[in-house]
């Protein structure tokens, strides 16, 4: 079972709770952070890292010596990131999408491919979680192709959490979309529920079931429950506010280490999203 | 003119929050919502709509079943699995790069441009502001962040007013570089907390590589005095001016359901009282 833990807005707990999910099911279960723009799910887990790759994104490589400056392949890009320019052929590697409509117009075969460097991806292990994360590069724009590159590591043999990243745009949604099952996590404010309407927006659209976690559950008001209510949508945990998990959050700690009984919870979570797996959230 | 971009790095530190608090300090400015797939700063700026404009931008390939012929041949070409074994291109996945529609041997594909989302131009009563709704599982917000900043800009000349006070988004990918291309400064809201500045170090990277100066304020500061002190001293040392220190407090959520900035909740709060003085060291930093 995959579960991706989202949110709408950022800094409601989604690491917090996937790091904590992870270590609280036993054996058998991957940690992915997608938050490749920010990951920070290893400042938890602490993995002893085995491996590390650079992920890249095909671009073109332009031939020269056979290129006729025919304009073809300007004329293709959507994007603009090849254009003629006078008697040379440009390429603006940030925008390409790799798309490969350059190279399959060019009627000389003049263009082949070569990487972008989009980051890397690093995978290792602590406590009998595989734990596997994207970096991206500082200056990349794109963050989906990496974010894929780590899916593609999800184990059918496995329990996967996902850690999304913030937002509902494509990053977020290439991040939910092979889930079974989206666990948002979100605080009761306005600035909570807005972006959890958006987020629950998100997971109807790819028709996969969802419910909620409300992180510091005691600080604001009650129209995320009233909300949940109207939307037949399962409130799954509630964690108060505790200055003790927000000072052990800074330092890096892991919840269900420093206050055990959270484990329990956590398990408690676990089943209560296998148990509701079966039944497909209604459109 | 100048233009600050408030930006974070890591999601949650309380860039909106700040934002909304500087809009009740701040003189002759527009406000612009630059976080336009999670926008929030209108829940508590309250907008008046004067204006509102289809954000359109991309195509996305629809086959017409009449004249597709099942040759495979799109499906074959599609580098992103947009198009099921019957023949129907999924919106979501479907890249916009228009190789099917430029290779299928029938014409059948037609290449609409989508409609992402909307812009709006509104007042408030902080001023003006442009802000911005991306569609759920949209693309191209770095274009609609682009346009959003643009209409500010515009804006501020048309009312000659000096200064654009822009709420940033989390991350640092496209939206965030849209973000803070060709900004004055831009104030990283950072947390102590091992995330948050892991975060931080990253977008101050982003920053640098963009050549856009930047300044950072510690918010939540007492939740780890020890982390507090390690991201001024690593500013200092990187020569990176740091704003002020803004107490964890419970009034950023209880002015936040009033629909109200920290000022207008308790003008004479801690929390409020060291806005200010990040807002006083912002502005002078700013005049230099």
């Amino acid at each position: 079972m995959i579960i991706s833990v989202a949110s709408g807005k950022g800094g409601t707990g989604k690491t917090t709770v996937a790091a904590n999910l992870a270590l609280s099911v036993g054996s058998n279960v991957q940690l992915l952070d997608c938050d490749v723009e920010q990951p920070n799910a290893h400042l938890f887990i602490h993995p002893v890292f085995d491996h590390t790759e650079t992920v890249t994104a095909p671009i073109p490589e332009i031939n020269m010596d056979k290129c006729t400056l025919c304009g073809k392949c300007g004329d293709i890009c959507v994007f603009k990131a090849i254009v003629v320019v006078g008697e040379t052929v440009l390429p603006f590697e940030e925008l390409c999408h790799s798309c490969g409509g350059c190279m399959a117009v060019c009627p000389e075969d003049a263009i082949t491919e070569k990487g972008r460097e989009l980051g890397v991806l690093q995978k290792g292990h602590r406590n009998g979680v595989e734990f596997i994360h994207g970096k991206l590069r500082v200056g990349e724009a794109m963050s989906p192709p990496l974010i894929k590159e780590v899916l593609s590591h999800a184990d059918p043999a496995k329990l996967t959490i996902v850690d999304a990243p913030p937002g509902t745009s494509c990053p977020v949604i290439e991040t939910m979309k092979p889930a079974d099952f989206i666990l948002l996590v979100t605080e009761p404010t306005p600035f909570g529920l807005h972006d959890l309407k958006l987020a629950v927006g998100a997971a109807r659209i790819l028709n996969i079931p969802c419910g909620l976690v409300i992180n510091r559950s005691d600080i604001g008001d009650e129209k995320v429950k009233a909300y949940a209510a109207d939307e037949n949508l399962p409130i799954l945990m509630e964690i108060p506010f505790d200055r003790r998990i927000a000072e052990a959050y800074s330092r890096g700690d892991i919840i269900v280490d420093v206050m055990p009984e959270w484990k329990e919870k956590f398990q408690a979570l676990y089943k209560k999203i296998k148990d509701l797996r079966v039944v497909k959230f209604r459109n | 003119m100048k233009e600050l971009v408030v930006i974070s790095g890591k999601g949650g530190t309380g860039k909106t929050s700040i934002m909304a608090a500087f809009s009740s300090l701040a003189e002759n400015k527009v406000l612009c919502d630059a976080d336009v797939d999670a926008a929030d700063l209108h829940l508590i700026m309250n907008p008046n709509v004067i204006r509102q404009t289809d954000f359109q931008s991309g195509n996305t390939a629809v086959i017409n079943k009449d004249q597709c012929t099942e040759c495979g041949l799109c499906r074959e070409m599609c580098r992103f699995n947009a198009i099921s074994a019957d023949y129907n291109v999924n919106p979501i996945d479907c890249e916009g790069c228009g190789v099917c529609v430029y290779f299928c041997p029938e014409k059948a594909i037609d290449f609409p441009v989508s409609t992402c989302g909307e812009w709006f131009v509104s007042n408030t009563r902080f001023g003006p502001m442009v802000h911005a709704r991306l569609g759920i599982a949209e693309e191209n917000s770095g274009k609609l962040v682009t346009l959003v900043r643009q209409e500010a800009r515009k804006l501020a000349e048309a009312k000659n007013l000096d200064l654009i006070l822009t709420d940033g988004p989390p991350g640092v990918g496209c939206p965030v570089i849209a973000s803070i291309g060709g900004a004055s400064v831009v104030l990283i809201v950072t947390e102590p907390t091992v995330a948050g500045i892991h975060d931080m170090e990253r977008v101050a990277q982003l920053a640098s590589h963009f050549k856009v100066p930047a300044m950072i304020c510690v918010n939540k500061f007492d939740l780890n005095l020890e982390l507090t002190r390690e991201i001024e001293k690593n500013a200092e040392e990187n020569e990176i001016a740091c704003l002020g220190r803004i107490p964890f407090d419970p009034i950023f959520t209880k002015a936040m359901i009033q629909a109200q900035t920290v000022f207008e909740y308790d003008g004479i709060s801690t929390a409020a009282g060291a806005i200010r003085g990040t807002w006083q060291r912002l502005t002078e930093q700013l005049e230099q």
